[in-house]
């Protein structure tokens, strides 16, 4: 009577290697005059055995999206994929997939071990196997001596593995995390950050992480969606992400990053130059017409402060932050940007308030966002 | 410096005293009843000397026997049928989408508390007396539908709190985890809900067993209960058994609310 997982599909329309993917998936709250879009448009495709993690702003569709996944809500229009088989319709206990949620949602009248073999109770396992696995699993999360205990009596990080071993403990295709972390304190939270990045190298489960922590997001990540107002602005590495942000928001949200408004003076081949207040730059870039307004994105610790060459500032003021010091500077034309100067280097003290400087890039660290 | 405290009633003058006047009506009354179930005189007002005679005599009394099994065989009856209708109206009105109409259910679930008792009685009366002509049919079962009627409320609101105070996303997880609606129902919604159905089925059984003007109507023939047994009791002669009988009953009432505040107490 109870469904086994589904096995790995072989839908033609697959991508090898895609676990879960959304397309096109849009979510309306509400009807008519009040509806409200949560999600838009979405699509996205996540890899097997990969960490994936919807980075965003609260409100911005996330829960949304792992819901439509989990298959607590139905999209409005679009479909979900699951390795290439269209889920859309299923119900959650049909999907493989399983969810830890922001309040783990733990059973109170069950113990820990009766919570971790809920989902292979329901699926019918044999007493031994079942047995068997929920062993297997408080070991993973190293919670051998708490079998019989209740949840009511497990601290918050407890509670938290528990919930974790439950999820996992049916071996799903795929893992949903609705900001499992939200709830800890900042020492619990980095030690289940690995503790999160073990499990997943361990079990080999793709793993879709929702937070608003950009930190978390490019500690721990494979890969980042940066969703923005029920859309999916970027997708790609931290690294991509951070040295590539695709638009203004995301070089926003994710780090600090100065910017700068100008325009595009000259292009000749992939190099363009652009027109600033305080005077011009030239960069890669492609794409760009001569004319065009643009912005410039630079992050505090690619900025170089210098005598020789760049561009005219002046220093307005320092902050000093341990490992490293952030320093203030106006352009001439009244642009502010900030620099970030590492403290090992000792060429930091000399520069005072008031002194004149000049400001340059590290190679290849201006991205042109064409807003 | 002293802190100033917001208006509280303890600090009215007279306070103390009208607390304990109000004490002393409420339950004096009640003492001195309990006190004089265990008289050994035959008078209901003057003190013979301690003695359990009245409880041994009510305990042999044949009719006192028959009343006791039918009010226990009613109230049973009444608390398991309002017990399951209680808890598929709970459901019903907290387990599914917001829908048309849905105070007015409330409100028709809560009527028995809304309408004058004697009015249902009269009403019942009239009522089961044509069923009775019709279909000759005189048993128990006429009771147990009417005490069943006036006890779903009772159950009902407990279960309701139960399952309003319930967190949800239990469900959602139970779902996540492979169990269909119907091992959701039975793993996780039924076992959370329990000590709402066992209170709100105790509640009814007291509420039942404490019924006489609903039962006096209702009743035929040779089907008293306790409590229209010790009315008719009353309009005779008045011995200490009376006293006896009901301090028995009290002490019943005492035990099953101790249980039922026990339940719906809140653990945290
Ligand atoms: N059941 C619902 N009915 C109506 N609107 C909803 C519902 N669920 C979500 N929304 C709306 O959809 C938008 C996206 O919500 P969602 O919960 O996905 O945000 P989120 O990115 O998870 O935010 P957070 O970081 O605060 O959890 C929000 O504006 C929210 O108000
Ligand atoms: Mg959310």
């Amino acid at each position: 009577m109870v469904p086994e997982p589904p096995p790995a599909g072989n839908g033609s329309s697959a991508a090898p290697g895609i676990a879960v993917e959304a397309r096109n998936a849009s979510k309306e709250f509400g009807q008519g005059e009040g509806a409200m879009r949560a999600l838009d448009d979405v699509s996205v495709a996540i890899r097997k055995g990969e960490f994936f993690t919807l980075l965003g702003p609260s409100g911005c569709g996330k829960t949304t999206l792992l819901r439509l996944i989990a298959g607590f809500d139905t999209p409005t229009s679009g479909t979900i994929l699951l390795n290439g088989r269209d889920i859309t319709a299923d119900p959650p206990n049909r999907r493989p997939v399983n969810t830890v949620f922001q309040s783990y949602a733990l059973f109170p009248h069950l113990t820990v071990l009766q919570n971790i073999r809920f989902g292979l109770d329901m699926l019918g396992r044999k007493r031994a196997e079942a047995d068997a696995r929920a062993a297997e699993m408080l070991a993973l999360v190293r919670l051998e001596g708490f079998a019989a205990r209740r949840t009511a009596q497990l601290s918050g990080g407890q509670q938290q593995r528990v919930a974790l071993a439950r999820a996992l403990a049916p071996a799903p295709e795929v893992l949903l995390l609705d900001e499992p972390l939200s709830a800890l304190d900042l020492k619990l939270r980095k030690e289940m950050q690995r503790e999160l990045k073990r499990l997943q190298r361990e079990t080999g489960i793709t793993f879709v992480f929702v937070t608003h922590d950009q930190e978390e997001a490019l500690t721990m990540s494979d890969r980042i969606g940066v969703m923005r107002g029920g859309r999916i602005l970027q997708i790609g590495g931290p690294r991509e992400i951070y040295n590539q942000p695709a638009n203004r928001f995301v070089a926003d949200f994710i780090g600090e990053t100065n910017f700068l408004a100008g325009e595009v003076e000259a292009v000749e081949g992939d190099l363009a130059t652009i027109g600033l207040p305080c005077g011009s730059l030239t960069v890669p870039a492609t794409g760009l017409g001569q004319g065009q307004k643009v912005t410039l994105a630079i992050r505090p610790e690619q900025v170089r402060i210098g005598e020789a060459e760049g561009l005219p500032a002046m220093i307005t003021g320092n902050v000093y932050f341990g490992t490293d010091t952030h320093c203030h500077l106006e352009l001439a034309g009244g642009a502010e940007i900030v620099a970030r100067l590492q403290n090992a280097a000792d060429d930091v003290a000399a520069l005072d308030e008031g002194t004149s400087v000049r400001v340059s890039f590290a190679p290849g660290s201006v991205q042109v966002l064409q807003d | 410096m002293a802190e100033r405290r917001p208006f509280s009633v303890t600090r009215l003058p007279g306070f103390t005293a009208i607390a304990i006047i109000t004490f002393a009506l409420l339950y004096a009354p009640i003492a001195t009843l309990v006190a004089f179930s265990f008289n050994g005189s035959e008078s209901i007002a003057i003190w013979g000397g301690f003695s359990w005679r009245w409880y041994a005599i009510a305990w042999q009394n044949t009719a006192v026997q028959e009343a006791t099994v039918r009010s226990l065989v009613i109230a049973a009856s009444a608390a398991a049928i309002a017990g399951t209708v209680a808890t598929l109206a709970a459901l019903g009105t907290t387990r599914t989408r917001p829908f048309r109409g849905q105070t007015l259910i409330y409100v028709l679930v809560n009527q028995p508390l809304m309408v004058p008792e004697i009015v249902t009685a009269v009403a019942l009366l009239i009522f089961f007396s044509g069923i009775k002509l019709a279909t000759g049919y005189a048993g128990l079962g006429y009771l147990i539908l009417a005490h069943s009627a006036f006890c779903v409320p009772f159950a009902y609101l407990p279960i309701r709190a139960r399952l309003e105070g319930m967190d949800l996303s239990l469900e959602t997880a139970a779902c996540d985890l492979y169990a269909d609606r119907f091992q959701t129902f039975r793993h996780v919604t039924l076992p959370l809900m329990a000590p709402g159905i066992v209170a709100g089925v105790m509640l009814a059984f007291i509420i039942s067993l404490d019924d006489v003007v609903i039962t006096e109507f209702v009743k035929s023939a040779g089907q008293d209960t306790l409590p229209t047994y010790m009315l008719g009791q009353l309009r005779r002669a008045v011995t200490p058994e009376v006293n006896a009988i009901s301090t028995a009953l009290l002490a019943l009432t005492v035990l099953l609310l101790t249980v039922f505040f026990l339940l719906t107490r809140k653990r945290d």
